[in-house]
């Protein structure tokens, strides 16, 4: 057998690999294994490897191939994000809290992925419970940008987005707040997609602001994308915000042709600090819509400008509620500080609770508090239908809108951590599709001093299709996706 | 320290309270400042005209989900008390409750 390479491998790719049995799922399994043994010391995207499961995995994979009894992901080595369940896999959120917490069941997702054959490598780093932008709010670990080891891979879904995007597995998934899967794909330069709310079971995802909550892919290109989404979507009565739907094929009807497709580019985020290296990136990118026969039309959609403080005032509220549950009695890290249950339930919250998990349970509790209520969470509530109303009506117009999908490139580990409202402001361009419950994506459109940067498609409500169909066309025409790190 | 005064060290110390979390001064004091910028930062929601708008609680229309009353397996004991610090006999072990 010739050596494999597994640089840059995609779903597609690795599937003809494994059907032309020039590889089992236990020697791509075994590849994988071994790069993440390699580069790990570097980049700790993975909270934990789970080599035995995997090489079992992939020795029932190799049975159903050979049988000829697979699907499309059978065979494929993934990462999860480790706030989604694996039964009797760790799921630590990246906090002391949940450190030794061993899930009695699995997500949603992980049995869909499970049940298609494919295998797990193990467990992807995230800011505590997937707050931040960054991955520096980890308690386990800092992950480290493979474009340059000395930045950030950005967050929460730093440790999904810098393991594609070191060829650590062939993808992962991440959950997405308000950014949380697109702009780490930004600043590691791969594929963040973030479906709309409802279509992706949050069933076994740990909660953290459940309105806004979304898990999706991250992967090497758009047709991975459309692949994984296709195999996560779908109804879950367990999860009461699911949407009881159709899923289509999303690998369906890509074509990289955009003749008549109606593309708005709204000039509120191309806004004061940007980046300008990057607001040219986009720029160009446009252009090449245009190329690929796209009508493009300058737009406006003035209360974007306020999605990010919605976001600022619903997420914390939510997780202030969601985060009640750490108690240090049921389950996850428990204090044994002498005293009464209060002293030991305080200090279980003061010691398992990291910097930032902490400012957005006191900044939700003070906004759902009585005599702010009214002037900060209904009057967000409020401005969120303002939003949603205004995307609703843009969609009327335009097939998908483009922008940016991050002001910057990615910055130094720790030239951030400082300053909370300046670290918000990296999710200034992504909390909008949150706020309204669209459909986005992020996919590689330039490299600047050696850092990718993101375009960011969004979509009305359920029309991923119009989204994959965009981005896929894009990387057709363009070959930024097939620029790797250099690790 | 911020130059914003949002919030006052009472408040803050009110909020440790609620939300059950022993912070030292030292901590309770930076969060006066971080809460105080982050609530600057917010205050721009007061230039959006919002009378006679409904709140969005969620981006898709939710109701009330009802499923059939069948009954099925849940997890086993073990499996639920695999994770609690403390247990008893089969019981999660907590400290007293009401006290003295």
């Amino acid at each position: 057998m010739p050596t494999l390479d597994i640089k840059g491998l995609t779903i597609n790719a690795a599937r003809r690999l494994l059907d032309e049995k020039e590889v089992s799922a236990l020697e791509l399994t075994q590849a994988y294994l071994d790069r993440i043994v390699s580069v790990e010391e570097d980049v700790h995207s993975f909270v934990s490897v789970t080599a035995d499961i995997a090489l079992e995995q992939a020795n029932i994979a190799d049975r159903m191939i050979s049988e000829g009894v697979h699907g499309h992901l059978t065979g494929i080595p993934m990462q999860l994000k480790d706030n989604m369940s694996t039964k009797g896999v760790p799921t630590t959120c990246s906090s002391k809290m949940l450190e030794h917490f061993i899930p009695p069941y699995d997500a949603y997702v992980t049995e869909k992925l499970k049940d298609a054959g494919a295998i797990l490598l193990g467990k992807g780093n995230l800011d505590e419970f997937a707050m931040g932008s960054s991955t520096e709010n980890s308690a386990l670990k800092v992950t480290h940008n493979p474009w340059d080891l000395e930045k950030v891979p950005g967050g929460s879904s730093g440790g999904p987005a810098a393991a594609v995007a070191a060829s650590e597995c062939v993808f992962s998934l991440g959950s997405d707040t308000g950014g949380s899967i697109r702009q780490p794909a930004s600043l590691c330069g791969v594929v963040g997609m973030k479906p709309t709310y409802g279509l992706v079971s949050r069933f076994g995802l740990v909660a953290f602001a459940s309105s806004l909550d979304q898990i999706g892919p991250i992967t090497s290109d758009v047709e991975d994308s459309a692949v994984v989404l296709s195999h996560i979507a779908g109804h879950d009565q367990r999860d009461s915000t699911s949407l009881n739907i159709d899923v289509p094929d999303y690998s369906e009807g890509l074509v990289a042709d955009l003749t008549g497709f109606k593309v708005g580019v709204p000039v509120e985020y191309f806004s004061e600090g940007i980046d300008s290296g990057v607001e040219n990136s986009v720029r160009d990118a446009i252009k090449v819509l245009s190329d690929l026969g796209a009508d493009i039309v300058e737009t406006s959609l003035p209360h974007s400008a306020y999605a990010l403080a919605v976001y600022y005032i619903i997420a914390p509220s939510e997780a202030s509620a969601n985060l009640s549950r750490y108690d240090g009695v049921k389950y996850g890290y428990s204090s044994d500080v002498a005293g009464s249950m209060w002293d030991a339930l305080e200090n279980t919250r003061q010691n398992g609770f990291g910097p930032e998990v902490k400012r957005r349970i006191m900044l939700g509790t003070y906004a759902l508090s009585s005599g702010y209520y009214d002037a900060y969470y209904v009057k967000a509530q409020k401005v969120r239908t303002i939003i949603r109303n205004e995307f609703k009506e843009a969609f009327e117009s335009f097939d998908v809108l483009a922008m940016p999908t991050a002001p910057t490139t990615a910055f130094d580990i720790g030239g951030k951590t400082g300053d909370p409202v300046q670290m918000y402001l990296n999710d200034i361009f992504t909390i909008p599709a949150n706020i309204a419950g669209i459909p986005a994506i992020s996919v590689s459109c330039g490299i600047l001093d050696g850092l990718p940067v993101g375009l960011q498609f969004m979509a009305g409500a359920l029309q991923e299709k119009k989204l994959f169909r965009a981005a896929y066309a894009y990387q057709q025409a363009t070959n930024w996706h097939h620029i790797k790190a250099n690790i | 320290m911020s130059k914003n005064d949002n919030i006052t060290i009472e408040e803050v110390r009110h909020l440790a309270l609620l939300t059950r979390i022993n912070m030292s001064e030292e901590e309770i004091e930076q969060m006066r400042d971080e809460m105080s910028d982050i609530l600057s930062s917010i205050e721009i929601l007061s230039e959006v005209e919002t009378d006679g708008i409904e709140p969005t609680g969620h981006s898709v229309d939710v109701h009330s989900v009802m499923r059939e009353d069948i009954s099925s397996d849940s997890i086993k004991l073990d499996e639920a008390l695999a994770n609690a610090p403390r247990q008893e006999n089969s019981f999660i072990r907590v400290r007293a409750v009401l006290e003295e």
